[in-house]
């Protein structure tokens, strides 16, 4: 398979496609940031359109204010979108009331400080808020819930430790297990790894690989990782100035002429033996 | 994994009322006129079963018509100041708001001057026109206290602080306007004083101050499990299923009521606030299903402490007790900020 492939927007990673409705689908859908009604869009987020089913792993790529963590509102159901739909399960999402969302659908956004002291347990248990009933008790099967949730992310001997004294990539951790613990069908990350160092990166999108394919998660990322991405993703999604440029495997989106003109960088795209494409940077000749 | 059950919550509240029934037996004790502490206890239940024959007349003059009703107030705005304390605290999510810190106190207290001065004697004015007070400033100052859409700590601060060094200008200002006679009462009211001008039927009158209290109060507490989530903020606490709008609107009319309520009785007391839920987090973590609860509590019992000190210390004159709560709370806020105290 050549990385220069011009295949279009549909890819080999939807091979699994069944006939149930996909997991996400988002069709046609445009967004715009203005400061007043009135005036004109400082930002504006051009149609989108493509799906994510069960089992699937999709990574959203693009260059600082491209547009990525406006898709992700959209998808979270934060924002309504100006036109087109994005749906969940086929239901729109923002149709949803709130605690349905949120039973739905997790969002781990960018860290957040916290004001005051947390233990680990606590935060994980409120992700189980949207089941609970208003001042309603953690019952015995919340507290197992989110114990599997500590489970699954390896996170199990961090339970009874502070929130402000975790390393950023237990605290990621810790922050991916309130997630699972409101038992999502769709899982979406804003720059998860963002303070992690290389082998918190490659650890934490090992685990959402392996949640992906053990799973019913369908998981969206929102990353600078082009390599990483291009390793454990089904599917990307390239933005650019707010327009969707290109969706599709890996090695279907990571070709050079379009990397290098989005990033704006001397690049290289390698196919390596699994198939998979590698970014390299290219020498200054 | 130890998460919160009722259980818990009776458990400790109920200690920390017997407390509070001790620091009421100890506060009744204290005064110019003696009695003992278990004479205290009889005539108290004695009071409360109904059977008022039996207690001596000296004793009810001076421990129902004296001292107990300043003890019920001082609960009241201890309560309230914490309760309003603890709901500020989360939702300007900023460790060191209190209504007094915000300004929210002055407002009310403005609000209450201007009806004395416009509405004497006006049942239910100070009151309304407190509240007003409190609700308008703790609006401005979440205004002024924002930076491009986001609530910002040091910015909220300030605005508070400016809020209060410009509504004590307004209340000196006020002041002028009124007679010496008056003025002497109002200053000490402004320092926080629970001396009880209470009306002609104060029974119905704390009835309806009790009231007000268990509404805003039961407002502020049936939105509690919603606070512990906008404590990680409001963003995430959107994304797991919480109204925060309809929360933060809650909240915030509930504690100006608060507000409003203690500073119409008992003028600007300090540090309350600021300091019980502290404690309170301290002690028994953060949770606030637990932690309005005890700070309510918490709160009426440094009062009503504070209250019996600023009785007794220079006696046969009496300290505000706003002075009070500002000389224990100061240093013990400083201690625990610089102790490293979780």
């Amino acid at each position: 398979m050549s990385a220069r492939s011009d295949a279009p927007a549909k890819g080999q990673g939807s091979a699994v496609a069944t006939a149930a409705p996909p997991r996400l689908k988002v069709e046609q859908a445009t967004f715009a940031y203005a400061a007043t009604d009135r005036s004109e869009p400082k930002f504006s987020l051009g149609p989108a359109t493509f799906e994510a089913r069960e089992h699937e792993l999709v990574s959203i790529l693009g260059p600082n204010a491209s547009g990525k963590s406006t898709l992700l509102g959209l998808l979270a159901g934060l924002n309504k979108p100006l036109s087109g739909r994005v749906e969940v399960d086929g239901t729109e999402v923002t149709a949803l009331d709130l605690r349905t969302r949120a039973q739905r659908i997790a969002l781990v956004a960018q860290e957040s400080e916290l004001l005051f002291p947390l233990r680990v347990w606590e935060y994980v248990l409120q992700g189980r808020y949207p089941y609970g009933r208003r001042l309603r008790f953690e019952s015995q099967e919340d507290c197992l819930l989110a114990g599997n949730a500590l489970a699954q992310v390896g996170a199990d001997a961090l339970r009874d430790r502070w929130m402000d004294r975790l390393s950023g990539g237990e605290k990621q951790r810790v922050i991916l297990a309130r997630a699972l613990a409101q038992q999502p069908s769709l899982l979406l990350l804003d720059e998860p790894t963002q303070h992690l160092d290389i082998g918190g990166k490659v650890e934490l999108l090992r685990r959402l690989r392996r949640l992906t394919d053990e799973s019913r998660y369908t998981v969206l990322v929102v990353t600078h990782e082009l390599n990483l991405a291009a390793e454990f993703s089904d599917r990307i999604v390239l933005l650019n100035k707010g327009k969707c440029l290109r969706v599709g495997t890996p090695a279907e989106v990571y070709e050079r002429d379009l990397l290098e003109e989005v990033f704006d960088a001397p690049l290289e795209v390698e196919v390596r033996s699994s198939g998979r494409p590698r970014v390299i940077l290219r020498g200054n000749h | 994994m130890r998460p919160l059950t009722p259980r818990r919550v009776f458990w400790i509240c109920l200690a920390l009322l017997v407390a509070l029934f001790g620091a009421v037996v100890i506060s009744l004790r204290m005064g110019a006129y003696p009695i003992s502490a278990s004479e205290i206890v009889t005539t108290l239940f004695k009071g409360a079963l109904g059977r008022w024959n039996e207690i001596p007349s000296e004793f009810r003059v001076v421990v129902f018509g004296l001292r107990l009703p300043r003890i019920v107030l001082g609960i009241l705005v201890g309560a309230s100041l914490s309760t309003a304390g603890a709901g500020f605290q989360a939702l300007l999510r900023n460790p060191l708001a209190d209504p007094y810190v915000l300004g929210v106190s002055g407002g009310a207290a403005v609000g209450a001057l201007l009806s004395l001065i416009v509405a004497p004697h006006t049942p239910g004015a100070i009151q309304a026109a407190a509240f007003a007070g409190a609700a308008l400033t703790i609006a401005a100052v979440y205004f002024l206290g924002r930076r491009g859409g986001q609530i910002d700590s040091a910015t909220l601060l300030l605005a508070g602080i400016a809020a209060a060094i410009f509504f004590s200008a307004i209340i000196e200002f006020l002041m002028t306007s009124l007679n010496g006679r008056d003025l002497r009462g109002i200053a000490f009211w402004l320092m926080g004083d629970l001396e009880t001008t209470t009306p002609t039927n104060p029974l119905r009158w704390f009835e309806a101050l009790y009231f007000v209290f268990a509404v805003a109060a039961g407002a502020i507490y049936a939105t509690s499990s919603d606070l512990n989530l906008i404590l990680t903020g409001e963003r995430e606490a959107r994304h797991l299923g919480v109204d925060v709008k309809r929360v933060k609107l809650v909240v915030y009319l509930a504690a100006s009521v608060l507000t409003g309520l203690a500073v119409s009785v008992s003028g600007a007391i300090g540090f309350v606030g600021l300091l019980v839920p502290h404690v309170m987090r301290m002690m028994f973590g953060t949770d606030h299903r637990l932690l309005i609860p005890t700070s309510a509590i918490g709160g009426a019992l440094l009062v009503v402490l504070a209250d019996t000190l600023a009785r007794t210390i220079v006696a046969p004159t009496e300290l505000p007790v706003g002075a009070v709560t500002a000389m224990i709370g100061a240093p013990v806020f400083i201690y625990l900020m610089r102790s490293k105290v979780r």
